[in-house]
């Protein structure tokens, strides 16, 4: 620790940073442009001038950029000198000089650190008489708005997006005072992550644009801590509400997981929850004769009779990896643990069982987002992390640079001198191995991808396990695959911090067996015995929840689908889960003549409306994420809390308040934390979880935290309307956190941190405020807890069955998955339909070429038993032999699974036409896509 | 006794006087509301939302005034027209919680709102104290004649392109290198 003095006052720091950082780091307010705490000083904007000394003697002193300047041991500076002052005032001027005259009609305005620092910087009349510069803006796609005028050029966009998310088409182009940032061509932008330019931009150049569809300044929405339902990271969000529909989320920083980006799944995924696709109310099938087959519409109250009466004797319940914890646990706990069955697909539930038990292996490690993001060799096993589970992807991007890293520490660099650590390091990566059978969108930081099918990467996961521990694994067959292995494996043996990154999406247990092995193999070269990082993605939400409940006991889908077939039960309960992507068509019709034949019900408790849930008798409207407190666990075993952000229409309910049987003496029994703390008591694989209710001590016993900020508008209008007498504000039995303005200020207790906010720091920069140090833990927030322990000891490596090879003349199918559409929730938002795609099929040059066919054409694929007609998209860089399906919402990948055979089809103009168009929006890493289609370059 | 009268007497004759001349005096009852008053134009009643001069309504729902609102009365949202133009989908004001104040128009960016010497609100049912915008859009410029807010501002809208608003250079050209 060294020591500072600022202003005359005394501050312990880390030599390491630099003084910008550890003034923040102390709770000073000192402006700043282009210094993001994710990416360094580059010092080009000037703002964060201060005035530095060279000894007590010296009075006169110099003005020094603060994030250029390493915080020394015995530094003296001063915020406050009127040099400095002056300085940082006149630079503000200048940066406004081009400043449109826009805040009123700015998204931006009200969260903006263009503004704060303006007038944090005592900036307030333009004396500048001469003309403003102007731009033209670009449309930038379903996501983003661009409103180029506003740009005060501190680069941070260009730095985010091409530096840290490792993006290809936004740039600064043009010269001197022309600096313009943005796309060499108006279109989409490319890049996963482009949600974050967002928050990154300090103005309003980037604005979310769904968000402007439905416009509230930061200061009128009710917020509340959440949960990204975009995947099995556990993303941390803010969701944002005003007039009873969900505006907008933002990112929310956790130190392990998302740090300070989210995805553009997590981001922009949140139009599902008003969209006319939701169910709104509850509806039941008439049995009369007269009126058969026709849905009426019912009260909550009558269909809650409805629902007991119809679910009184022997039940069925099917849970679901999309429900909150809670909701599966009242669903155990109403159907029992006997007719409790799981909502996977047979293969994800063998899959999840395998992950658990790896999970619980010592001398494994189950690395967090920022674990990722510091490994030094990596190693992708065939997940698509970029459109599974997107965050990983971003992190892994981070995780290449340490190789500059490491450079720039033994050249003694700062790690902070951004542009120096770049220009040092240049093309430098850390080893990054990709097992694909497609190229992916990450290719381009990869050290080598290997094209490959599920099969062939089993045998080159036990051939490189084999080269690390030649007791493990079986060795290459061939020269070439055992180069390949032993190239992968000396990069994974001499670093220091090896990871394997999977997942679950490929549903072979084989696959997750032998990227296994290669962890296990590794422990021999484990530096002072660490545990190797090991981790699986997940596909949704609660996977790991779900998997977890299934531990305690419970059948398989199937099960559950063969005992409605032979029409054993008088009900079932299927719960927020669209069964059509779990299993066959023919599994459930037969599951459904089962329990028509002995009218037994189906009741289907779901958000939105799909094929599946309106073959129920009995449909019930379930809250979504944003209307319901609820628990989830994410790819680790972390289960973290998602608050409630606003009070649902009357009709809807939370899924455990559907299921759990409602006693009007004790109302509190259908709260989720007493589902939780009954759990956590009674449920081994959930001990501990009480840890994630809130402390029943001090403050937060008298007081809640308020989900509004303190200067919320329109409280005595905005229901006015309606009725001119205000009404209570909703009360929130059930969460520690109210439907108000008042309670706990966040200055106070952040333990549930609403929104970022702080004085005079009015936008999402505020986090510093609440942070112990930049980039540091939050002050006061839960981070979640880790259900899953490491008790089993270390395991020898298992003996994996390498998967068959297809019959002559078929592909092996691989199933590909999108970002934006593969999600079967966020895929129904509007903005996230633009961005997505129909089912398709893509096939490599040479097999296209043999069989005839044409790029943007159609197929026939078969199987056999199933056929169907697919659009084509030849691709260079696809595993010889494989053909990949996207499936979309409308075909079942589990007729297709295995292998099938193709055909041409004659196709006419208008389908080459609309399929050329189908796959312009499509951004893959490719050059015979890129090149041929959009012209990108 | 002369004293008496002098003390007391003279006192009630003279003040018999002033009142009798009184009666003569300008009557200082104003006969509302068959006589209506002259109210100041600075006068804090009645809010309205003005036009600009070319006739476009002013407001940009920026949700300034309902944050100034001491009392929270003023509701808003925001939308916008195909060419980029912000203007209130509704602008609601809840006239028996205002205090007429009038911290909304000193918060407002572009003269939208304003109060009027108008002060003629008083209803049977409160309900009706509730104004939506169609009862609170005037077909004028109100109390500042001239100003319009986009002809100032960056923001492209209908009718106003790039490099039009005031003391806007032409959109610069990426591609030029020319300083």
């Amino acid at each position: 620790m060294a020591k500072i003095t600022v202003d005359g006052i005394v501050y312990e720091v880390n030599p390491q940073n630099n003084l910008l950082q550890e003034c923040l780091s102390h709770g000073l307010d000192l402006p700043y442009f282009c210094w993001h705490p994710c990416m360094g000083s580059v010092g080009a904007c000037r703002q964060c001038a201060v005035k530095q000394y060279r000894n007590a003697d010296d009075k006169i002193g110099t003005v020094v950029m603060s994030c250029m300047t390493p915080a020394s041991d015995g530094a003296i500076i001063s915020i406050a000198d009127a040099q400095a002052v002056k300085m940082r005032s006149s630079v503000i001027e200048s940066l406004m000089i081009s400043h449109p005259h826009d805040c009123p009609v700015c998204e931006e305005g009200g969260e903006c650190h263009l503004q704060d620092m303006t007038q944090m910087s005592g900036h307030n009349y333009r004396r500048y008489d001469f003309k403003k510069v102007t731009h033209r803006n670009q449309n930038l796609g379903p996501f983003i708005n661009h409103e180029m005028n506003r740009c005060i050029a501190c680069y941070r966009c260009v730095r985010y997006y091409d530096d840290y998310a490792g993006g290809k088409d936004l740039a600064a182009l043009g010269a001197h005072h022309h600096v313009y940032f943005g796309r060499q061509e108006e279109g989409t932008l490319e890049s996963e992550f482009s949600g974050n330019l967002v928050e990154v931009c300090p103005t309003g150049v980037f604005t979310d644009k769904t968000f402007s569809e439905h416009y509230t300044r930061k200061w009128d929405l009710q917020t509340a801590p959440s949960i990204c339902t975009g995947c099995g990271a556990g993303c941390n969000t803010t969701p944002g509400e005003r007039y009873g529909t969900l505006r907008r989320i933002v990112n929310r920083y956790h130190h392990d997981l998302n740090g300070y980006f989210l995805c553009d799944r997590g981001r922009f995924g949140y139009g599902f929850n008003s969209s006319d696709n939701r169910i709104t109310e509850a509806s039941l099938v008439s049995s009369h004769a007269d009126e058969k087959g026709v849905r009426k519409p019912l009260t909550q109250q009558e269909a809650q009779r409805q629902f007991d009466a119809l679910t009184a004797g022997d039940v069925v319940g099917i849970g679901s990896p999309r429900a909150s914890l809670e909701s599966n646990l009242a669903l155990r706990a109403r159907v029992g643990v006997k007719n409790f069955y799981a909502g996977f697909s047979a293969e994800q539930q063998r899959c999840m069982q395998a992950v658990i038990a790896i999970n619980r292996e010592q001398g494994l490690h189950c690395p967090d987002i920022r674990t990722l993001e510091q490994a030094d060799c990596v190693l992708v096993v065939n997940e698509d992390i970029t459109n599974t589970s997107p965050r990983f992807a971003l992190a892994l991007r981070q995780a290449v640079r340490n190789r500059a890293a490491q450079l720039a520490t033994d050249a003694r660099i700062p790690l902070w001198q951004d542009a120096a650590v770049r220009e040092l390091a240049q093309n430098e990566l850390s080893p990054l191995f990709i097992l694909s059978p497609q190229g992916t969108r990450l290719d381009d930081v990869a050290t080598e991808t290997f094209l490959s099918t599920i099969a062939q990467q089993v045998a080159l996961l036990s051939a490189i396990a084999n080269t690390i521990d030649a007791s493990v694994g079986t060795a290459a067959t061939d020269e070439d695959s055992a180069e390949q292995a032993r190239r992968i494996a000396a990069a994974l043996i001499s670093a220091t911090k090896p990871t394997i990154v999977s997942g679950t999406s490929a549903g072979s247990e084989a696959l997750i067996h032998a990227t296994a092995n290669v962890a296990r193999a590794l422990r021999k070269y484990s530096v002072q015995s660490a545990a190797i990082n090991l981790c699986f993605a997940m596909p949704e939400v609660n996977t790991m929840g779900l998997a977890l409940l299934m531990e305690e006991g419970g059948g398989t889908l199937d099960e559950a689908l063969q005992r409605l077939a032979r029409g054993n039960a008088d009900a079932a309960i299927v719960l927020e889960n669209d069964l059509s992507l779990r299993t066959t068509p023919a599994a459930i019709d037969a599951a459904i003549a089962g329990t028509d034949s002995g009218s037994a019900v189906w009741v289907v408790i779901d958000q939105l409306h799909n094929s599946f849930n309106a073959r129920a008798q009995l449909l019930l409207p379930v809250t979504s994420f944003a209307e319901q407190n609820s628990t989830f666990v994410n790819y680790e075993g972390r289960a973290q809390s998602s608050h409630q952000v606003f009070p649902a229409d009357a009709a809807l309910r939370p899924g455990y308040e559907w299921l759990t049987p409602h006693d009007p003496l004790s109302p509190l029994l259908t709260t989720s934390e007493t589902i939780l703390f009954h759990s956590a008591q009674t449920l081994a694989a959930f001990a501990g979880a009480e840890k994630l209710l809130p402390p029943r001590t001090g403050m937060q016993a008298l007081m809640k935290s308020p989900r509004q900020l303190h200067r919320y508008s329109g409280r005595t209008a905005m229901h006015a309307h309606s009725n001119v007498h205000e009404s209570k504000q909703p009360t929130d039995r059930q969460s520690p956190m109210a439907f108000s303005m008042e309670g706990l200020s966040l200055q106070k207790d952040s333990s549930l941190l609403s929104a970022a906010w702080a004085p005079g720091w009015n936008s999402n920069q505020a986090i510093s405020k609440f942070q112990d140090e930049i980039n540091g833990e939050l002050k006061q927030g839960c981070k979640g807890v880790h259900l899953l322990q490491r008790t089993l000891p270390p395991q020898s490596a298992m003996a994996v069955n390498s998967a068959k090879a297809g019959k002559k003349g078929t592909f092996v199918v691989y199933f590909i998955d999108h970002i934006f559409g593969s999600d079967e929730l966020s895929a129904k938002s509007p903005a996230i339909t633009a961005r997505s795609v129909g089912p398709y099929l893509c096939i490599g040059k040479s097999e296209a070429t043999a069989l005839g066919l044409h790029q943007h054409g159609l197929a026939r694929v078969s199987n056999g038993d199933h056929v169907v007609e697919l659009p084509v998209l030849i691709r260079q860089r696809i595993a010889a032999g494989a053909v990949g399906i996207y499936c979309g919402a409308e075909i079942n990948r589990h007729l297709f699974a295995g292998s099938v055979s193709v055909a041409p089809v004659n196709e006419d103009d208008n389908v080459l036409a609309r399929s050329r168009q189908m796959f312009s929006d499509l951004i893959i890493n490719d050059s015979l896509i890129n090149n041929s289609e959009s012209g990108r370059g | 006794m002369l004293r008496l009268i002098k003390d007391t007497l003279i006192s009630q004759v003279v003040t018999l006087w002033r009142v009798f001349v009184h009666a003569f005096d300008k009557t200082d009852t104003v006969e509302y509301p068959d006589v209506q008053p002259q109210m100041a134009a600075r006068w804090r009643g009645r809010i309205i939302l003005s036009r600009d001069p070319d006739g476009e309504e002013r407001c940009v729902a920026c949700n300034l005034c309902a944050v100034a609102c001491p009392v929270d009365c003023i509701a808003l949202q925001k939308a916008e027209d195909d060419e980029g133009r912000w203007y209130p989908e509704f602008f609601r004001i809840n006239f028996s919680r205002c205090i007429m104040c009038g911290f909304c128009e000193e918060a407002c960016p572009t003269n939208a709102i304003q109060l009027t010497p108008d002060f003629e609100m008083a209803e049977y049912v409160r309900q009706d104290m509730v104004w939506e915008k169609e009862d609170l859009l005037i077909n004028g410029t109100g109390k500042y004649h001239d100003y319009n807010f986009y002809r100032v501002a960056g923001k492209k809208i209908g009718g106003k392109d790039k490099g039009e608003a005031r003391n806007e250079a032409p959109p610069v050209d990426v591609r030029s290198l020319l300083p």
